[in-house]
């Protein structure tokens, strides 16, 4: 059975995604790529977003110690007081971090239209917040 | 003719076949004295000479360099009359010297030449008769030949199908000719296991049963000592390539299907592609390799399917797929696979292709080329051998049964081996993959923790079901020790460097089953994952 070569990549930044990035993961998630996955988190780190979103739609397969590194992920983003979001798990992997309880400590999107529609109606209402202090 | 005084001969020109004309008839008047005819071959200047001048010639009037001529003289021939029917000499009237001696008259020529025309047609009339004759008895034994050799071929074809519990076999041969150049067999091996192999030779009739009947002989050979089927293919392509002649070769799938598993391994020598009917629909079985006796030292692809009970697979050759109807339309894989598809699999699948071959070909059909089929199907009630649980309600039967060497990943191959297993049973797709992810999670922890990882120490798994449960059980080596139960895994902890980040293994697996069993005798463990049948939409298609 051909598996897929694990690859983490982070996205080029969008405008109206500014306090966002997102890394998109294809292939296999389990603990063999534990290298892979930190160096693309870690590069992610150094814009100092206030949010990094996990884009597993390209995800066909992922076991316990690819859970583990989600953990260990989402460790790192509440040490630094970032948000970590997920969309495109499948139904499956959404019942799994919903038995986990990895749900209760991250937000997870559909795909990525409703992650973009929330994250821009929430910059928008900051925005609008913050220009009303200012008058 | 009473007055001549030796002999009249008559010669008649070769058939087309053979460079010289010899003499069919001699005709001897009493008192007279017999000499041979002479031949003529065709590329002597007389033969042109008389096809060209009809009528009587005195030879002694001729002056050309002919070896015919030379050979006449000699002989004593003064007269010859050339018997010419429809632009062929079929004979030459060779008359020597008059009995009285004297010179020939005017009335004997023209009575020869008056004889000459209805001589010439007789004589083509009884010529052609005669190769009639010869062309029916050579016709009617070739036809006895034939009839011998197809009913030597038929009993190198197998006298009927294996019958083994759990699964159903059929075949149809339909040669095109009397003797056909495809075949098909049955060989069992040891182990439980079958090989199961159909040819085809290029060209038909009798050289194509020839190279018929030594291939599956060479296979035969083979497959007592090689279990491989590339294995099998590669030493019967060595042992043909040599005598095959040339232009001809032979297409062959050979495959080796495990009855207690229905685990199938086949290597192809260019034959039609298998076609699998699954659950899940019909899937194309390919493995590369050059056809039989072209090329020494060829190495064949070795690939492997599973079968599920309910699957069917369909071996066929290509008298099938190609076909013709009257408008030229070509039978083709595309209608195969639908046909295939719209079937629900069997035995019947054969019948049901015959038909719809006879619908596409009319009833006026020539058959261009044999037709063979064999057919093969893991029953739903496949493998009726009680599964090893020890727990189990009422009777399971046994679905699959395999190894996984205890390597990184190899989890994945248990996951997807079982979902073919248990395809049949039609589960939902939700609780499919809470299965999957069961099995794959309890195989790493075997593969890893109890077996270490060790190469030489394969994970056993097995799956069994009846109408009320599914059980998955697998195996590790890993010692009597019992398996320790783990603690929950605590998130929090977990997110506050409190606990390690990994230890979902176990916690996952019980999540995704209605019961986990755990034992350990004889150095290993077993777990077993019990999924309750009962309430799934599965049920009308109860194992």
């Amino acid at each position: 059975m051909p598996i897929k070569k694990f690859e983490a990549t982070l996205r080029e930044p969008l405008l109206h995604l500014k306090n966002a990035v997102i890394i998109d993961l294809h292939g296999e998630i389990n603990g063999s790529v534990e290298a892979v996955l930190t160096m693309a988190y870690d590069k992610a780190e150094l814009q100092e977003p206030a949010t990094i979103v996990l884009n597993f739609s390209d995800v066909d397969y992922m076991n316990s110690t690819g859970i583990a590194l989600i953990v260990g992920l989402l460790a790192r983003a509440r040490k630094a007081h970032r948000t970590l979001t997920v969309y495109g798990l499948s139904e499956h992997y959404t019942e799994i971090f919903n038995i986990t309880r990895l749900a209760d400590f991250m937000h997870i999107y559909q795909d990525e239209n409703s992650l973009m529609s929330e994250i821009t109606a929430a910059t928008t209402a900051v925005k609008s917040a913050t220009k009303q202090n200012q008058e | 003719m009473g007055i001549l005084k030796r002999t009249l001969s008559l010669g008649r020109t070769a058939p087309p076949t053979t460079p010289t004309a010899t003499p069919v008839a001699v005709e001897t008047v009493q008192r007279a004295v017999t000499i041979p005819a002479v031949e003529i071959v065709q590329d002597d200047a007389l033969y042109a000479y008389c096809l060209t001048s009809p009528g009587v010639v005195e030879i002694d009037t001729l002056k050309m360099d002919s070896a015919a001529l030379r050979a006449m003289h000699e002989a004593g021939i003064r007269l010859i009359l050339p018997l010419v029917s429809q632009g062929e000499l079929v004979g030459l009237l060779q008359l020597g010297a008059r009995l009285s001696e004297q010179d020939y008259s005017s009335d004997d020529v023209r009575l020869l030449n008056n004889l000459s025309s209805q001589a010439a047609t007789a004589l083509r009339v009884a010529q052609l008769a005669y190769q009639q004759q010869v062309e029916a008895r050579r016709r009617e034994r070739i036809e006895q030949e034939l009839a011998v050799a197809g009913i030597i071929q038929q009993t190198l074809l197998p006298k009927g199908v294996p019958s083994l519990t759990g699964w159903g076999f059929a075949a149809h041969w339909q040669p095109a000719r009397t003797v056909g150049g495809d075949f098909y067999d049955f060989i069992p091996l040891s182990d439980s296991r079958l090989m199961i192999t159909i040819g085809d030779v290029t060209d038909k009739g009798v050289p194509a049963a020839l190279v018929m009947a030594s291939t599956r002989s060479v296979i035969r050979a083979a497959a007592e000592r090689l279990i491989s089927p590339g294995e099998v293919l590669k030493r019967t392509n060595d042992v043909l390539h040599p005598d095959v002649p040339a232009k001809m070769f032979v297409t062959c799938l050979c495959a080796v299907l495990d009855i207690n598993t229905g685990r199938l391994e086949y290597a192809n020598a260019g034959h039609n592609p298998p076609q699998q009917r699954t659950s899940q629909g019909v899937v194309e079985l390919r493995a590369r390799g050059m056809p039989l006796g072209l090329m020494p030292n060829m190495e064949y692809e070795v690939k492997e399917t599973q079968l599920a009970p309910g699957d069917t697979v369909l071996f066929y050759s290509d008298g099938l797929v190609e076909a013709h109807n009257e408008a030229h339309d070509m039978f083709g894989m595309k209608r195969l696979q639908a046909l295939v598809t719209e079937h629900p699999g069997g035995e019947s699948l054969i019948g049901f292709l015959k038909d719809a071959l006879f619908t596409f070909t009319g009833a006026q059909w020539e058959q261009e080329d044999d037709v063979t089929y064999v057919v093969f199907q893991r029953e739903l009630k496949a493998g009726r051998r009680p599964a090893h649980t020890e727990h189990g309600d009422g009777e399971h039967y046994l679905l699959d049964e395999f190894e996984i060497v205890s390597a990184p990943g190899n989890e994945r191959e248990a996951m997807e081996r079982t979902a073919t297993a248990i395809s049949a049973l039609n589960l939902p797709p939700a609780r499919m993959e809470r299965i999957k992810t069961a099995v794959a999670e309890t195989t790493m922890n075997a593969m890893e923790h109890g077996n270490k990882y060790q190469p030489d120490k394969p994970v056993q798994i097995g799956i069994s079901a009846n109408d009320h449960e599914l059980i998955v059980s697998v195996t590790d080596q890993g010692g009597d020790q019992p398996i320790l139960d783990a603690p929950a895994p605590d998130l929090d902890a977990k997110l506050a460097g409190l606990q390690s980040a990994r230890g979902w293994g176990l916690f996952l697996v019980k999540a995704m089953v209605d019961d986990m069993r755990i034992r350990a005798e004889d150095g290993a463990h077993t777990v077993e994952l019990v999924i309750n049948l009962e309430g799934d939409s599965h049920a009308h298609q109860k194992i």
